[in-house]
């Protein structure tokens, strides 16, 4: 039913936009290899956290400091009190491996998609929201309409509206270079060479603070992410972003 | 099979082939230079060796941060027990007055130096940050002998490739390129905040290396050995950090 909506929508569509896919390869291709990334660096970044559930703010922080806030989580080291009267096991060693192994492929991926993304003008054409869409009014009608979980209209399958566009582009340009700053300040080496690095962040352990506090926001970022596609029709969302091609276009051709 | 699958097929493996091949030239560059650790082999190599590559590049020459008397932790963290073998506790019995510090390996004069003598060489010291991978750290005064002093004692031979530490506790050992070694921050470290390094941290040696992370400023050492090859140490990975599965890199 839902697809015969989208039919019917495909065929008013303007047939010029619908000649080039949905996603051009290089946004389909950077789209998984950071999918694929960000579960690695996820998944080992919680194995690091884990032998030291304990946040601080400033150069230092250890067991005898105050915390800022911690965890309420076992930990993997025994030195941490917990309050739970087990310790989990260590897996830092590979976890560590893996996650800079993760980072550097992520960055790498990273860096291919901005230079492409400038060169093509994709932020301009698909990211930057338009100027009318920036009206209090307009982003609030956008906001009600997430709230009441309503439909996107078919034109919008084929763009981002404007409250997607921003959030695509706060988690492109500002979370991700952050996150990626934030782990570098936690280097010892890297705070060597350009101490100004960590400073600005008010030390090593406000670094780290703030790369936590950014993971959960980029955890909330994906969740979302996933519930928006899964109700604006799954598959005809995700298809595009693998094949380049709606399902409609798929059974036309 | 078509002619077009062929052709694909015949180029995606002359790219692979060209990719493998790639890999193989820079990682005997990188050796050569200098940025090949020694645990590059396995999956996670290539991030590791990147890594270190980049730093290494990166930060030859520069300082670890310091910071002013104000900012030394007042509750600097101990992490795990002194060694328990008898030989150290009769070590420590005696005031460490018969601990030595033994260096050979490829240097023209063996030697081996008692506390006192390490701490009639120049000092330095320097209030750095000691960072565990798990995640705590703490900033402390630091006082010893720099490294490169007592490599340039024993007459280090210039084929020199790696300092090779052992510590008086279990199978703990570590190695550092010349680089680490003979950077001015890298101390045969016998002082903490004014006073002698206790026990809990490391006393009587402990060689801190600021640009790394706590792990590689093994405490109680008792032993240099210099070396242009660390494959001969242990299962050839540069220390026991990578044996259990940790980088033997440890500058992020």
């Amino acid at each position: 039913m839902a697809d015969s909506v989208w039919v019917a929508g495909l065929a008013d569509a303007d047939p010029a936009t619908m000649a080039a896919p949905r996603h051009t390869a290089v946004v389909r291709v950077t789209h998984w290899i950071t999918t694929l990334c960000f579960f690695a660096l996820l998944v080992s970044g919680i194995e690091i956290l884990i032998s030291h559930p304990r946040f601080y703010w400033g150069e230092t922080g250890n067991v005898l400091t105050p915390a800022l806030f911690d965890l309420p989580i076992p930990a993997s080291r025994s030195t941490v009190p917990t309050g739970y009267d087990f310790v989990l096991s260590d897996q830092n060693g590979w976890s560590r491996y893996l996650h800079f192994e993760a980072a550097w492929l992520v960055v790498l991926t990273g860096i291919l998609y901005v230079v492409f993304g400038l060169s093509t003008r994709h932020f301009r054409k698909n990211l930057l929201p338009a100027a009318a869409d920036l009206s209090w009014r307009s982003l609030s009608t956008a906001i009600a309409n997430h709230l009441r979980f309503k439909r996107p209209d078919e034109a919008e399958a084929w763009s981002y509206n404007a409250l997607q566009r921003l959030t695509y582009l706060v988690v492109i340009f500002v979370m991700f270079p952050l996150v990626i700053w934030t782990g570098l300040a936690m280097s010892p080496a890297i705070a060597a060479v350009i101490p100004a690095a960590v400073t600005v962040f008010g030390g090593q352990q406000s670094a780290r603070t703030i790369h936590f506090l950014i993971s959960m926001f980029l955890v909330l970022f994906l969740l979302i992410h996933i519930g928006m596609v899964w109700l604006a029709g799954f598959r005809n969302r995700l298809r595009p972003m693998i094949t380049g091609r709606t399902d409609a276009e798929r059974r036309r051709a | 099979m078509s002619n077009l699958s062929r052709r694909k097929l015949i180029a995606t493996g002359l790219a692979a082939a060209a990719g493998a091949s790639g890999l193989a030239v820079a990682a005997r560059l990188a050796d050569r230079y200098g940025l090949l650790p020694p645990d590059h082999g396995g999956i996670y190599g290539i991030g590791e060796t990147l890594t270190y590559a980049t730093q290494r590049l990166l930060t030859r020459h520069a300082l670890a941060r310091e910071f002013p008397r104000s900012l030394i932790s007042k509750t600097p963290f101990v992490n795990g027990k002194p060694p328990q073998s008898k030989s150290f506790k009769l070590l420590e019995a005696g005031g460490f007055a018969d601990w030595q510090l033994d260096i050979d390996g490829m240097v023209a004069q063996p030697a081996s130096f008692s506390i006192d003598e390490l701490r009639s060489f120049p000092s330095r010291s320097q209030i750095t940050h000691l960072a565990c991978e798990e995640g705590w750290s703490f900033i402390a005064e630091w006082t010893g002998v720099p490294l490169s002093h007592l490599l340039n004692k024993v007459r280090t031979l210039p084929e020199a490739r790696y300092v090779v530490y052992f510590s008086i506790q279990g199978n703990w050992w570590d190695s550092v390129d010349m680089a680490d070694a003979l950077h001015p921050q890298t101390l045969v470290t016998y002082g903490m905040n004014g006073g002698t390094l206790p026990v809990g941290h490391g006393g009587p040696i402990r060689l801190r290396v600021p640009r790394q992370l706590g792990y590689k400023s093994v405490k109680y050492v008792t032993r240099l050995t210099i070396t242009d090859n660390l494959k001969e140490f242990g299962k050839g990975l540069g220390s026991s950090a990578p044996e259990e599965g940790y980088s033997w890199y440890a500058g992020i």
